[in-house]
């Protein structure tokens, strides 16, 4: 499961902001180990900041007593872990089985062409990023996409393109998913 | 006979995703009863419930529960599996947003008989809406004193911590689950030891899905009895089917075991979208084997009718083809998820998966050559049974399945090699025109 990861260092150091500490905090006291904290803290790491740098994840592993390099492992290891920035809306879209049945491929058509960027691409002016993924959990509303941190199901490409000018045009996409179950 | 509603029975009640709504309902019923039994008796209704994981493996819930030593000084873990990965599957995340309280008096019921401490609810980092509605309802457990030191003044304590995945198929292996819980690589580990006796932090450790464990607060309300007289004799009880693809409506359905499975996707769906003709069904998941559509027609949806049809039940997860879905596509797209969410830890998997999906890759290109359908063929045993989790099997099973029951579409495919992509396909479908 080898990912794409173009590790950024930003040169400024790191560390949680005042909710994120208290969140970490509290975390110590979930789990009987301090690696197990890892992943949730990455998790804060990386929505602090939009994804995660050299310098945060090496401030999470000497927070949890960790080698840097284990950290670094781990989040080479997860699909969700980000490692360079991405765009303000961040397209998912499924390419697993059921969404490929239901026309998945072609709302890829219209992302590539109404965006002109590929999979794995982000839009000049950092609007837009996009990735295909494999199976979301929502093959009863194929074909969908995640974007903003929520699935947009039963996407056709007429819903699809108003959901991308909403974005484009600063509305919010939501007013375009009047068949949300 | 028409099943009783176990699983979903809330699913459509106004804000049934609430205490309240849940509690109105008989939610959290079963606790004084349970409180008041002795631990281990209440493992022994579960065992007599008949009542199997329905993560995919179907393992007696019960038995597992035994497993784990009764007098050891060590903690003891609930690793619930809400880490809902195989391809076509999506019906723990309908409880996990309309129905979560009743997950969390299964919990309680586990925890309390095992004697557990200390459950982990581990979801799948995509699952944004299912995490925020089981974050609030496990604070609102805690509030009203469902949760936490001392339930409703029982002195049993159950703390839940809720714990998030990160993109990664393979946590939803119980080990890789462990692992990944444990903050490392999600890679599964050799068993035995079996999480029973080393689990999660080293201790002993139940991982049972969301639906087995939301299942719990109904067999304890109406008894082992009532559960076991659903279904047949071997499958008890019922069970959450996402039934997807090409159907007129897809969804998630409870139905009780032992009922004819075409019968059910028709009765259940509508049958095949636009009136198309039925070409396959996968009824467990993308890494169950295929079954054509006469296939489908004389199986009965039930753990053993299924294995005896040479699939299996799997996570109940239904996927429908219609006469315009290419085969040769649908593996490309199946292989390619293994290929994807291979660890990549033990090679038969990691190199196989990857040959595979290459492979079947080329041929839909039409760049296929005379041996590539033998040859995918020759690869599939050395990836069976030799490796510390079943992923690659899972890509082996279909791939074998496929090609036995629709060789010739791949042959099509190879003896018009080179031929523009619209005119590969052997019904003559338009490959552009059309997703499959």
């Amino acid at each position: 499961m080898a990912h794409d990861h173009a590790i950024v260092s930003t040169g400024k150091p790191f560390v949680f902001n005042g909710g994120n500490e208290a969140a970490f905090q509290n975390l110590l006291t979930k789990y009987p180990t301090r690696r197990a904290v890892v992943l949730p803290a990455l998790w804060l790491a990386q929505d602090q900041e939009g994804h995660l740098t050299v310098e945060s994840m090496e401030y999470v592993a000497k927070r949890l007593e960790q080698s840097p390099v284990s950290v670094f492992a781990v989040v080479e290891f997860y699909t969700m872990f980000k490692t360079s920035p991405l765009g303000k809306h961040q397209i998912q879209l499924c390419r697993t089985l059921s969404c490929v049945m239901r026309g998945c491929e072609d709302l890829q058509g219209t992302i590539e062409r109404k965006l002109g960027i590929g999979p794995g691409e982000k839009t000049e002016d950092g609007k837009f990023s996009f990735e295909l993924v494999e199976c979301l959990g929502s093959c009863g509303t194929a074909p969908v996409m995640r974007m903003d941190n929520r699935y947009w199901e039963n996407l056709t490409v007429e819903k699809l393109e108003r959901i991308i000018d909403a974005c484009r045009e600063g509305r919010d996409p939501a007013g375009e998913d009047f068949n949300r179950g | 006979m028409t099943a009783p509603k176990i699983i979903s029975a809330r699913f459509d009640v106004k804000d049934s995703h609430k205490l309240a709504t849940y509690v109105a309902n008989g939610g959290y019923g079963t606790l004084k009863k349970l409180f008041a039994a002795k631990r281990d008796d209440v493992t022994e209704e579960v065992k007599r419930s008949g009542l199997r994981g329905r993560g995919g493996a179907g393992f007696p819930t019960g038995m597992k529960w035994s497993f784990i030593p009764r007098n050891d000084d060590k903690p003891k873990y609930l690793c619930v599996n809400a880490d809902e990965g195989e391809p076509g599957t999506f019906k723990d995340r309908l409880i996990l947003e309309r129905d979560p309280h009743a997950l969390i008096e299964g919990i309680v019921i586990c925890c309390y008989a095992v004697g557990i401490k200390t459950a982990y609810i581990y979801i799948r980092g995509e699952y944004d809406f299912p995490l925020a509605r089981l974050t609030a309802a496990v604070e609102e457990a805690y509030r009203e004193g469902f949760l936490g030191k001392n339930i409703k003044g029982s002195g049993v304590d159950v703390d839940v911590v809720i714990h998030r995945g990160a993109g990664a198929y393979i946590c939803g292996d119980e080990t890789g689950l462990i692992e990944s819980l444990e903050g490392k690589k999600g890679q599964p580990r050799p068993k035995p030891p079996f999480p029973a006796v080393v689990g999660v932090f080293g201790c002993p450790t139940v991982v049972n899905n969301v639906e087995t464990i939301s299942a719990l607060p109904w067999i304890m309300t109406h008894g082992a009895d009532a559960y076991a007289a659903i279904g047949t004799e071997k499958s008890k009880g019922t069970m959450l089917f996402s039934i997807s693809g090409m159907v007129e409506n897809p969804g998630v359905y409870e139905e009780a075991f032992g009922v004819n499975l075409w019968e059910f996707i028709e009765r259940a769906t509508g049958g095949v979208k636009g009136g198309k003709r039925l070409k396959a069904v996968i009824p467990g998941g993308s890494s169950a084997a295929i079954l054509t559509a006469d296939e489908a027609r004389n199986t009965k949806l039930d753990y053993e009718a299924l294995a005896a049809a040479g699939s299996m039940l799997g996570s109940g997860a239904i996927m429908v083809l219609d006469e315009d879905t290419c085969i040769v596509k649908a593996l490309e797209v199946v292989l390619r998820f293994y290929a994807h969410e291979s660890c990549g830890q033990c090679p038969p998997c990691r190199e196989g998966t990857y040959w595979l999906y290459e492979i079947c890759h080329r041929i839909r290109e039409g760049k296929g050559r005379p041996e590539d359908v033998d040859l995918m063929l020759s690869i599939c045993p050395d990836m069976m049974g030799r490796t510390i989790c079943v992923l690659a099997d899972s890509a082996a099973i279909p791939a074998v399945s496929y090609i036995k029951k629709f060789r010739h579409e791949f042959e099509a495919y190879i003896q018009r090699a080179g031929a523009p992509e619209r005119h590969l396909h052997p019904g003559g479908v338009n490959l552009e025109s059309r997703a499959l």
